[in-house]
């Protein structure tokens, strides 16, 4: 190892070692706090994202989704498709959804005209109560209420963004039903039938598709929509851990699945939109980091400046007795990288001893989603390898500046 | 035949401070030989301080020439100065100018870690030259846990450790108490005794008497370079 490094790491040390422990603490706390943000800020507005993905694939889509064709309103050979998917010992539940739509009227008993009938336009989804709870935990999202039963007759969970108690944003795109709480009778209209139902339950949550809609019992939605044949309008399937999406959705597809239906992964499912704004929200945050960056890049040179000018006359006298200027830099270098490092490192663990499980526990509770914090090794790393270069930049310049003055006016302190 | 070791044809060093100019050195020429002991003297402002700084590349000269070993230092790089400085002079600051980080064995030390030797050797080095100033017992102790003539001394281990062909002083017992400026003179008769040339700036007569020649500078100029005979 040339000497210059050699003797640069000694005196690093040594200089850091005795620092005071305050200045020591003050400067990693800086660049701890920067390399937080530097993770942290772009990490939750992806999270953001990320997490109303997430959510759509565990409450809605599961690891994969098969549903109708175009110009098909159901899934033709549903029971075979079911059979062919239950035999898969990859797959660890499924979910079988009758899908149609209605109309949905509340205060049709005292309303005098019939255009005084308050109604909205709602997806109906007829279930198979226990296995699509065991797929999506949709019980979980009952708000008030209960959640459906097998042998319930009659009744339905309706989706909190139908009732304006829920949402109250008025709109002609998107009508909703006043005074209906749970108990209350409500009419369902599909095609030429109507029916009255209690309202058993009511569902909210961050994605929409659970919130819009109205679930039945699928065996009452079945005689409701005059469907014998079983043939369903959309097939969730989750995976047993380990096992990949794309592997099994190729394996259904070879089974002659893509004949009657489209087979998606949740990747595949996942609007581009989505996609679009993950990459726009990282794009955002990397702004912010950077200006966190640029920020902590002059604090460290502020800080190695003031720390060169007041030692201006030991560098002085470190040329004097004739240390090279090459290790006097490399000595800062060094302290710099020391400070980025630590800053780093505890960075470090906050982020995955402390941050990301507790948002990933607790997610952070934005108006669409559960926002979690996506921090990936890779990316973690690439920016700590940025900290660290910018730090030992900022660290440098300085240093070089004092290190080229002249020696004599350095342990003079001559100006 | 003694060899010169330092060569200074002509030097002038000047200050400008605004439009003033301040002619410090006013066309010294001056020769040390191997194995001397020379005081420059003076009095305050005399320009002794800035001579020594010259010579020992310090500061750069104004104009004029300065012969190192017979090498023109008029050309070399600021790093070719380093260089020469870290193996073929020592210099004894009047401050003494010790590292506050490092300890007395470290100070003594980075020197030689400069000049190539491994941690290991460096300190065993670095102690043989503190016992030799009589600081064996206080290597690990930092600068601001020794004595002003322990510093002192410490300085001059760091001086000598590397075994320079010449060592500079810098009003070495300014100071220091009396008891200390003894100890520190007696080290230097010691080392000069064992052949280290010696140029050393003092404006103490009675330290100023232990070399072998006197250069009296005043206004810049050198007014006598005076050879001091003693009896054997």
């Amino acid at each position: 190892m040339p000497q210059f490094i050699r003797l640069g790491f000694f005196l690093a040390l040594r200089q850091v070692r005795r620092a005071s422990p305050w200045t020591t603490s003050l400067i990693i706390f800086v660049m701890t706090l920067t390399f937080l943000n530097l993770v942290v800020v772009s990490g939750i507005l992806v999270g953001l994202i990320e997490g109303a993905v997430e959510a759509n694939k565990e409450f809605y889509t599961s690891d994969i989704i098969i549903s109708t064709l175009e110009k098909k309103n159901y899934i033709e050979q549903s029971p075979s498709i079911l059979n062919i998917i239950r035999s898969m010992p990859e797959v660890a539940a499924v979910s079988a959804r009758y899908l149609g739509s209605g109309q949905i009227e509340a205060s049709y008993k005292t309303a005098a005209k019939e255009e005084d009938i308050d109604s909205a336009g709602a997806s109906l989804v007829g279930i198979d109560p226990i296995a699509e709870d065991n797929l999506t935990g949709v019980s979980r999202f009952v708000i008030d209420g209960e959640y459906l039963s097998p042998n319930d007759y009659d009744q339905i969970l309706i989706g909190a963004y139908l009732l304006t108690e829920y949402f109250p944003v008025e709109s002609a795109s998107f009508p909703t039903l006043d005074n209906v709480s749970v108990g209350e009778k409500v009419r369902i209209t599909i095609g030429d039938v109507k029916r009255e139902m209690t309202v058993k339950g009511i569902v909210k949550s961050k994605v929409d598709e659970i919130s819009y809609r109205i679930y039945f019992v699928d065996s009452q939605f079945r005689d409701l929509i005059g469907r014998n044949d079983y043939n369903v309008g959309e097939i969730s399937i989750r995976l047993k851990n380990g096992a990949n999406p794309n592997i099994i959705k190729e394996a259904l597809l070879r089974a002659g699945v893509g004949e009657h239906a489209r087979v998606q992964t949740f990747e595949d499912a996942q609007p581009k939109f989505l996609q679009d704004i993950k990459d726009t929200f990282a794009l955002l945050g990397n702004m912010i980091s950077s200006i966190g960056l640029v920020v902590a890049s002059i604090t460290i040179f502020i800080v190695i400046f003031i720390n060169a000018i007041t030692r201006r006359k030991f560098i002085g006298i470190l040329k004097g007795v004739g240390i090279s200027g090459r290790t006097i830099e490399v000595s800062y270098v060094f302290q710099s990288f020391f400070y980025a490092l630590s800053g780093s490192s505890i960075g470090l663990l906050i982020l995955y001893g402390f941050l990301e499980p507790f948002i990933s526990a607790h997610p952070i509770n934005f108006p669409f989603s559960d926002g979690i914090l996506v921090a990936p090794v890779s990316g973690t790393v690439i920016k700590i390898l940025i900290l660290i270069f910018t730090t030992v930049i900022a660290g440098y310049i300085p240093a070089r500046m004092i290190v080229r003055k002249n020696t004599l006016d350095s342990i003079l302190g001559r100006n | 035949m003694t060899t010169n070791l330092i060569e200074v044809k002509n030097l002038v060093k000047s200050f400008k401070d605004g439009n003033k100019e301040t002619h410090v050195l006013k066309n010294i020429d001056f020769i040390a030989r191997e194995g001397e002991w020379i005081s420059i003297m003076g009095r305050s402002g005399a320009g002794k301080s800035t001579l020594m700084y010259q010579m020992s590349l310090l500061d750069d000269a104004t104009s004029g020439e300065i012969f190192l070993f017979g090498r023109d230092t008029h050309n070399m790089t600021a790093d070719e100065k380093t260089k020469l400085r870290l193996n073929e002079l020592g210099y004894v600051f009047q401050d003494y100018a010790l590292l506050p980080d490092l300890t007395a064995l470290e100070n003594v030390a980075v020197p030689l870690m400069m000049q190539g030797k491994y941690k290991k050797e460096a300190y065993a080095e670095a102690k043989l030259s503190l016992e030799r100033v009589g600081l064996g017992h206080r290597i690990s102790g930092l600068p601001s846990q020794l004595s002003g003539g322990e510093q002192q001394r410490t300085s001059i281990a760091r001086a000598l450790a590397h075994k320079p062909k010449v060592l500079f002083a810098d009003e070495p017992t300014a100071n220091l108490d009396n008891e200390s400026s003894r100890t520190i003179m007696q080290l230097f008769k010691e080392v000069h005794e064992q052949g280290q040339t010696i140029i050393m700036v003092t404006h103490e007569e009675m330290y100023s008497r232990l070399a072998e020649r006197i250069i009296q500078l005043d206004d810049g100029k050198i007014i006598s370079d005076e050879k001091i005979k003693r009896v054997k």
